[in-house]
């Protein structure tokens, strides 16, 4: 990375004068409210800052609920889609300050539907966070350069290519514009998607989406790796949200990177891998326990006693999945796991519909994501999951104040 | 920027003013003849004690140190209208459709509902604004319904005739078309509430103890495409173009207004399409739906084509994005024309269903805000 390492006052700066632009610019509406619930509601209820060099969502303390969306654009007029991410930016800098979107969900015109849909109404933030990516359908799609965007798209916004064992269903994978919503309450992080969904109507479709129930990461140094559905700590060397070396390294992208309007922003990679639930269930912990190369109780290293002590590769079977995974086993490839649990009732067969909404971020999918997951070929978890859902986006910057979501891009 | 409100531009003004300048308000709505409410943390100033009837706008300036609300109470206490939200050092135009009496209107600095207030008379009438506009659009939308509900009688009558032959044939041919003036102009036919039921009810949503007093075009569909015959429901035809007839009897006293019958029949009769015929439900034997689809965005159509003169005027933003709503549902229905119909609806995959969808709810969310920019 050639520019300047931000360093760990830079973030935590920028990260305060971008609270103070909210509460600033929330100071006509609802500031009373968003403080109310600081006070009386804990940690779980803040609101995360909206405005900053980032966007949130990325190296922010995971929250404990998920709902991501992938939309289609529907039109072909550049102008209206801007119009649209202008819309976006003010109702998500709303909900994320706690606030209703537009006039409210009661008290408005009798006549019309209200601009909010009101079922986060007298709820606290809940560490909302809306992030927004751009996948490679929205630069180019069927050879047709529909917003004039084609020559800027970066170039480490790659098409994923097909990894051994994946069975991607059209119907969940790719998108022109992603969002992943995540809050500690689910009905926030739902109640934003449905209304910037309500808001896109005539400019962006729903192309899928999907509900995640319970973090699987931890971006918080010293904090417990929380268990995934197969019941292990996955992804314990997680970067930290406070290590801003690693961060300027390996998850935002840089001004050099190849795409400047990118600069501070990052590279999300969503799969929906579905885990075979039933046939793990049967699997001996041994097994089980070889399979990840840790021990099921304490998530420690084979050969180690604590989850955060040092990994020895060479002790773990060479399929294991942490071995397979290991930045050492992937030339220092590292990147930002943020992903969720998700059970989506029973798939017809009796069988649990559910596993890991894996969503990393990274400052390039081709030495992050796709040097790991390429690396997994031979990883013995492969016997108990399947990929069936894709998506890789470009997440700008953060939005300045007087910018919105994409300004870089369309400006 | 989405068709909202004066009053939402200026709301979101207070709350972003410098976020997104290509949004600032294009808020002229209220300029004129504004009532000024001046409020401060501890005081509730304003400018005109006696109002007249009908649509008033107050510019509530809040030049307290808290966030204020506004409200208009009526004498018993209870909510008229409220603006919640105004930050201070920031003015919103808050429009209220004042009918006659004596109110209060209390400013609430901090937004605890309670606050200094003013005693304010209103006299005279609300009504339309005595936009002539409207009171035509609403006398050429009942020429409309009279001349819609004619044509669907006069091809009941040849569908019934079939029906009679028990002409299978002949009948299926003719039953699409006969519900086409009928889907148009569904939402006035609702108006009364015993006649939609016996034309137009599906098995599927009849309780166990209706199922023997089932009638209407739909027991002929299922008779026609599920039985293969129609013997023996010549009686049930007959009471098909009774019930018209008896609607077609009640229209003369009917008064139809912009806002309610007209906007707000234009959004059910997108309901209709979005819940019942682009998941196949309405025409669950005969997959006739798109004939009905186009039958309920011509209704709706319709409708926008009277009020537009007013909404282009009120909201110009809502009137393109209606425009370009109807193009693109136009346009994808023209996809699966055939002959002098459509294709049937089991034939339709997936994917199209989805397109038509995603159509349906871009043309139904803008049309959602007719009313509110035709009662403005």
């Amino acid at each position: 990375m050639t520019e300047a390492r931000p360093g760990l006052s830079r973030r935590r700066m920028l990260g305060f004068s971008g609270a103070s632009l909210v509460v600033g610019a929330a100071a006509g509406a609802g500031l009373d409210r968003v403080a109310f619930a600081d006070e009386d509601k804990g940690g779980a209820g803040r609101a995360v800052p909206f405005l900053g060099p980032h966007q949130a969502g990325i190296a922010t303390p995971v929250q404990d609920r998920l709902h991501f969306a992938a939309f289609d654009v529907t039109t072909g007029d550049r102008e209206r889609l801007v119009r649209m991410l202008k819309e976006w930016t003010q109702a998500a800098a709303a909900m994320t300050a706690g606030r209703p979107v537009g006039d409210g969900a009661v008290g408005g015109v009798a006549v019309a539907p209200p601009d909010d849909t009101g079922e986060a109404l007298g709820l606290p933030p809940s560490r909302l966070t809306l992030t927004i990516g751009f996948g490679p359908s929205l630069f180019e799609k069927d050879g047709e350069d529909r917003f004039g965007i084609k020559a800027r798209r970066p170039p480490a916004l790659v098409d994923l290519p097909h990894f051994p064992g994946d069975a991607l269903e059209p119907a969940r994978s790719g998108g022109d514009i992603a969002v992943q919503a995540c809050a500690d309450d689910p009905q926030v992080a739902v109640h934003a998607i449905r209304n910037l969904a309500r808001i896109g109507f005539g400019v962006v479709a729903v192309r899928w989406s999907q509900l995640g129930f319970g973090k699987t990461s931890s971006t918080t140094p010293g904090a417990q790796t929380p268990r995934n559905l197969f019941g292990f700590k996955d992804g314990t060397e997680n970067i930290a949200e406070t290590d801003d070396e690693l961060l300027g390294r390996h998850v935002w992208a840089g001004k050099g990177d190849g795409s400047d309007w990118m600069a501070g922003g990052s590279y999300m990679v969503a799969r929906r891998i579905r885990m075979h639930i039933e046939t793990w269930d049967r699997t001996s912990l041994r097994e089980q326990e070889d399979i990840f190369g840790r021990d099921k109780g304490e998530g420690a290293p084979v050969g180690a006693r604590k989850e955060r002590d040092a990994p020895v590769l060479a002790k773990m079977k060479p399929d294991a999945h942490v071995r397979l995974a290991h930045p050492d086993s992937n030339g220092g490839a590292r990147i930002l796991r943020r992903g969720y649990s998700f059970t989506d009732g029973s798939d017809g067969l009796g069988r649990l519909e559910a596993g890991l909404f894996f969503i990393a971020f990274q400052r390039d999918p081709r030495t992050g994501f796709i040097r790991v997951q390429s690396s997994l070929a031979t990883d013995a978890l492969n016997e108990y999951i399947q990929h069936v859902g894709s998506g890789v986006f470009a997440c700008p910057p953060g939005v300045q104040k007087g910018g919105f979501w994409g300004d870089t891009l369309f400006a | 920027m989405r068709p909202v409100s004066a009053l939402a531009v200026a709301g979101v003004a207070a709350v972003s003013m410098s976020l997104l300048t290509a949004c600032g308000g294009d808020d002229d709505a209220g300029a004129a003849g504004a009532i000024p409410v001046t409020a401060t943390d501890d005081s509730c100033e304003v400018g005109k004690t006696e109002l007249t009837a009908g649509k008033t706008t107050f510019k509530v300036t809040n030049k307290g140190s808290k966030v204020n609300e506004f409200e208009v109470l009526k004498p018993d206490g209870k909510i008229l209208a409220e603006r919640e939200n105004i930050g201070p050092g920031t003015s919103v135009d808050f429009v209220v459709n004042l009918p006659a009496g004596t109110f209060k209107l209390l400013c609430s600095a901090g937004q605890t509902g309670k606050g200094p207030s003013k005693d304010v008379t209103v006299t005279g009438t609300a009504g339309e604004g005595g936009d002539q506009r409207l009171a035509k659009a609403a006398a050429d939308y009942k020429a409309f319904v009279v001349v819609r509900l004619d044509d669907t009688i006069t091809k009941t009558k040849a569908f019934v005739d079939a029906v009679k032959a028990n002409d299978v044939a002949k009948a299926k041919e003719l039953y699409a078309p006969s519900r086409v003036g009928w889907e148009t102009i569904e939402p006035v036919a609702e108006k009364f509430g015993d006649i939609d039921p016996k034309v137009d009810a599906r098995e599927a949503d009849l309780k166990p103890e209706e199922k023997k007093d089932w009638s209407g075009w739909h027991l002929l569909e299922k008779a026609l495409w599920k039985d293969g015959s129609v013997k023996g429901k010549g009686k049930y035809g007959d009471q098909l173009l009774a019930d018209l007839e008896t609607l077609k009897s009640r229209l003369p006293g009917l008064t139809l207004d912009p806002v309610n019958d007209m906007a707000g029949g234009a959004k059910e009769l997108l309901d209709e399409v979005a819940t019942g015929k682009v998941t196949g439900e309405e025409e669950a034997f005969s997959h006739t739906d798109l004939v009905d689809f186009k039958a309920n965005v011509d209704g709706a159509k319709k409708i926008y084509d009277l009020l537009k003169p007013v909404v282009q005027e009120r909201d110009a933003q809502l009137a393109t994005d209606l425009d370009g709503g109807f193009a693109k549902v136009e346009a994808l229905l023209k996809k699966h024309e055939k002959g002098d119909g459509y294709v049937s609806y089991d034939t339709v995959g997936k994917d199209d269903r989805k397109e038509l969808a995603d159509a349906v709810n871009a043309l139904g969310e803008p049309l959602s805000k007719l009313a509110a920019a035709v009662a403005r």
